[in-house]
């Protein structure tokens, strides 16, 4: 099966200067969503594969578009994160099927690499709602100047019988991080933590 | 007059394929790009803010460009049109008003001088706020189908001394638009009204 794809939504955010000082180059982070139909919405389904399957199309396709939003190369991203929200007529299961069986394999495609765990967030919600993605290194998950998160929302997604899902990558870390730890141009980036 | 300093600028880009309804022979964009920057009015009543709006022009252009390129880059795609502004809390209402003329100016500049006015809508308001912003047909107010609206705003603006700065446009009409009046192609595209 694949997915019914209602609508796609592109976000990208740079940040210029923050309290007063510039940021040079700006920071810039980008999420897609894709609003698609819940084909187990309203009853019971024991096997998910199908919304595994689902999962993996869309992190191919919600990871390139954040990589074309960025217009960078897919190397050129440092962070990244992923998340579901479910609408009412469904389950918070249905959002697992999704993110964790495989949407990271294709994910890391299209960034290229991604040694590190793809930080996640699901919940049940509606229309307007907000969902925080939450976004951390994708190479070195210890790197703590990514550590950070991206609000997406729809004012019409998802319906009940809706999954929002959500894909953000970036090509920077926070505006000025200064709080420590592990820095991006320290990590070896083999483990996936350092 | 004061120096325009943005401290964010983000886009967000919406592809509707359908609204449960059939499938249109194109998705249908909806664009906006919202540019932060600092209120140099914040904090206490000043008499002579219209200067400012000159200031704002090469802002506007360089909005409308760049929503215009991330719709494709083809001005005779664009059908819809419209902005805003959202004016943190330690501004006034008024501030906001000075983005009619550097909002209007630069999308016409850039869309080759369509003929209908505008709409907008604005609102003080504290970061976290949502704003819909209104659309109507480019050539045309009153052409049905393409009264539209898209809602906005970013969880960390506008900041009580910023103002937030939106423009969007849309490729079409609404997806499954079925309401009558009169439609886009039949209008005269004269006088910006039918």
């Amino acid at each position: 099966m694949s997915a019914s794809i209602r609508k796609i939504a592109v976000w990208v955010e740079e940040t210029h200067t923050e309290m007063g000082r510039p940021i040079v180059p700006p920071t810039r982070k980008a999420v897609a969503v894709a609003v698609i139909a819940n084909p187990f919405a309203g009853r019971y389904v024991e096997d998910l594969t199908p919304l595994i399957d689902i999962g993996a199309e869309l992190g191919a396709l919600l990871g390139e578009r954040c990589v074309r939003a960025l217009g960078i190369e897919p190397a050129q991203a440092q962070s990244y994160g992923k998340a579901a929200m479910v609408g009412e007529g469904g389950e918070l299961e249905h959002a697992a099927a999704l993110l964790h069986p495989k949407m990271g394999a294709p994910l890391r495609v299209a960034v290229e690499k991604g040694a590190a765990l793809v930080p996640s967030s699901k919940k049940m919600g509606g229309p307007g709602q907000d969902l925080d993605v939450p976004l951390g290194h994708k190479d070195a998950a210890y790197v703590r100047s990514h550590f950070d998160g991206i609000e997406v929302r729809l004012n019409d997604a998802p319906r009940a019988g809706e999954i929002m899902v959500a894909v953000a990558v970036t090509d920077s870390g926070r505006p000025l991080p200064r709080v420590g730890g592990l820095a991006h141009d320290q990590a070896i980036g083999k483990d996936g933590l350092r | 007059m004061p120096e325009v300093h943005i401290r964010k600028i983000a886009t967000q880009i919406e592809e509707i394929f359908h609204e449960f309804g059939p499938l249109p022979e194109r998705p249908l964009l909806r664009g906006a790009i919202i540019a932060v920057i600092a209120n140099p009015f914040a904090g206490g009543y000043v008499a002579d803010i219209a200067p400012f709006m000159e200031d704002l022009k090469p802002l506007g252009l360089s909005m409308a460009r760049r929503l215009l390129a991330d719709l494709g880059g083809d001005p005779a795609r664009i059908e819809g049109y419209g902005k805003g502004a959202i004016i943190g809390t330690a501004g006034e209402l008024e501030h906001g008003a000075l983005w009619h003329a550097p909002g209007g100016y630069s999308m016409r500049e850039v869309l080759g001088a369509p003929k209908a006015i505008v709409p907008s809508t604005k609102k003080v308001g504290a970061a976290g706020a949502r704003l819909d912003v209104p659309i109507t047909h480019i050539n045309a107010s009153y052409v049905r189908s393409h009264f539209d609206s898209i809602e906005v705003g970013l969880n960390d603006a506008p900041r009580a001394n910023e103002l937030a700065f939106v423009l969007a446009m849309t490729t079409g009409p609404r997806v499954h638009n079925r309401s009558l009046g009169l439609a886009a192609d039949a209008i005269t595209g004269e006088d910006g009204l039918r």
